[in-house]
Order: C-alpha cells, then structure tokens, then sequence
C-alpha cells in the first residue's frame, strides 16, 4: 500500500512537471538545437568539430512575439513546414524582395514573410519555395545557449547583398 | 512574544497565500495544456461556411491531435490560422489534399469559369462550404500543412442543433 502512495505522489508530481513544463515552453521559450550549415556563418560555424566531433548549436527560441506577430528585419526563426527550419526573416508584407538567381522582383503579400539561410550555398529557403505565411513562423532566436564558448545574443542584421534597395 | 506571534501568523498566512497561487497556477497550466493539445472551443461566426453552421454564431469543439498524426482527411472540417492574416483563425472544409486535382469555379457569382488546380506537397486545399462569400483557397491557394490548428467534431451551441459534424 505503501509503495503505491509513493508512486502515486511520484506519477503526480511528474504530472505537474510535465504541465508547467509544457506550458512555459510554449507560451514563454524553449530550447532547440540548430542541425546542418543552412545558417552556417551565425550557428554551427564549423561543419566538423573537434576531433571529428559534430557540435551542433542549442538556441533559445522565445515565443512571447506569437502573442502578436511582430517581427521586425533580421530576425532569425524556426519556421514549421512539416519539419522545422531556422532562418532570418529578409522581407516583411508589402516589400519588394529581389529573388536571387534571377532577376525577379516581387511583393510580399499580406500576412507573408520572405526567409532566407544565412549560407546561400547550401539552404533551402525562400528563394525554393517561397514567401512563407507569418502563421508557420514558431518563435524567434534570440539567444545562443550551448556549446559554452559561443554563449552569447544572435543579433539582427540583414545581408550586405539582400539590403532594402527597393 | 508579541513579535514573534506575529511573525509566525505573518508566515502561515504567506504560505497560504503561496499554497492557492500554486493552485490558480497548476489550473491554468493545464488550461493551456488541454487548449492546445486535446481539444478547445471555439466561437465560429461568418456566412461562409452556411449550409453546415449558422451566420450567427456557434460554438464548435475541436480536437488537436489528429492534425498532429497526420489524419486529417478529405471533407474534414479544420480550423486553420488565415495565410492573410495569422492572428485570425477560419474555419473551413478540406476540399483536397496533397496530390490531388481540385476544380473549383473562380467567381459562382458572376460567371462559370472553372479551373484546376494540383495541390503541391504538404499542403491542402481548403473550401468555405458557401461558395459565393467565402474567402478560401480559391483566393489565395493551397494552404502549408503546418497551419492547419486543429479539427472541428462537435457542435455544442445552439443546444438544439448539439451533435457531431460528420462529412
């Protein structure tokens, strides 16, 4: 009978772990880690560690700007397309984006975003598939959290090459 | 002694207070918990889904697991975030999945041009089930998988219209 009580108090007190757990990861932040070299020069600098070792970034993506869905420039994001991507916001609704490759231009529509890979060699973004809905968009990077010599901010910035010409 | 009373009845009170905070949180967590992941209510309102729910209003139940296993299917009702706008959220009917060919009439108002379009992967197409107000895939496309929010199964008001929402 003993035993039981003990389980129970466990299984309960996992339970509310688990919900507080949840919730904070959702409404607050939560932690990820960044695989492949489609942000190359800003997370996972070095495609072969030490030792042949792959160290691959965790990032803190906070969720407080779902609340309202204000993004600004620059900023780097986890979008969902059935897998998550992270990339850098280039072009918000209304601008005129130039696609790269071609010589293109075009215009975000409404609600929209233009994202791109920091590494133009080797991602997959916007310039494949599109302007993606803000509604994707899962939560900004806004901290670097492991491994521990690259603690520190992401900073917003956008490309020399991709500045807002038009 | 007056003093420590007094501070022992300060801590007993305190603990209390934390006690019940702890509660309202605990409860508030699993608010949460359930809204996003099994299953919240919402107030649908707008004519473009007529003949299934009413201009006026209703409360509709919906379920947030099924999209999250991939099973939601052809003539499902889903609560997606607009493209247009993602603080909004539209319900409408899945008219097509990934793969498939839709034919839909561009304007039932005015004219009976029909086109047809394939949905490309890992998106669906959604329809109002009003085709002449409703502002759905044949305005702006095929919408992404991933905002799809959950998949409406219950009406529960008005009460004498409660029951599920089949195909």
């Amino acid at each position: 009978m003993a035993t039981r009580n003990v389980l129970w108090n466990y299984s309960k007190k996992i339970f509310t772990f688990g919900l507080i757990g949840l919730t904070a990861s959702d409404s607050l932040a939560s932690i990820s880690v960044v695989r492949g070299a489609s942000m190359s020069p800003t997370f996972n600098p070095s495609t072969s560690g030490f030792m042949g070792l792959r160290t691959d970034d965790c990032v803190l993506v906070e969720k407080t700007c779902l609340v309202k869905y204000k993004f600004s420039h620059g900023d780097v994001l986890p979008s969902n397309h059935k897998e998550k991507h992270i990339k850098r916001i280039i072009a918000l609704p209304g601008d005129w984006i130039g696609i790269r490759h071609c010589s293109d231009v075009r215009r975000i529509p409404e609600g929209h975003c233009w994202v791109e890979g920091d590494n133009p060699s080797s991602s997959m973004d916007s310039n494949s598939f599109g302007p993606i809905p803000l509604g994707l968009v899962k939560g900004r990077v806004t901290h670097i959290v492991w491994p521990p010599q690259r603690i520190g901010a992401v900073e917003k910035r956008i490309p020399s090459d991709r500045g807002q010409a038009f | 002694m007056g003093v420590l009373n007094y501070m022992s009845q300060w801590r007993s009170l305190a603990k209390e207070a934390m006690d019940r905070t702890a509660i309202v949180a605990k409860f508030l967590c699993l608010l949460h918990v359930t809204n996003t992941y099994v299953c919240s209510s919402t107030l649908v309102y707008g004519p473009s889904m007529l003949p299934t729910l009413n201009v006026t209003g209703d409360v509709v139940l919906a379920e947030h697991v099924s999209h999250r296993l991939g099973k939601v299917g052809l003539g499902d009702l889903v609560l997606v975030r607009s493209p247009g706008d993602p603080k909004k959220t539209v319900t409408k009917r899945v008219v097509g999945m990934e793969g498939d060919k839709v034919s839909f009439f561009v304007d039932p108002m005015s004219s009976d041009i029909c086109r047809t379009a394939v949905v490309p992967k890992g998106h669906v197409w959604i329809q109002g089930d009003n085709a002449y107000v409703s502002n759905d895939s044949r305005h702006f496309g095929p919408v992404p998988y991933g905002l799809i929010q959950g998949k409406v199964f219950l009406r529960v008001w008005p009460l004498d219209s409660i029951g599920f929402l089949g195909e």
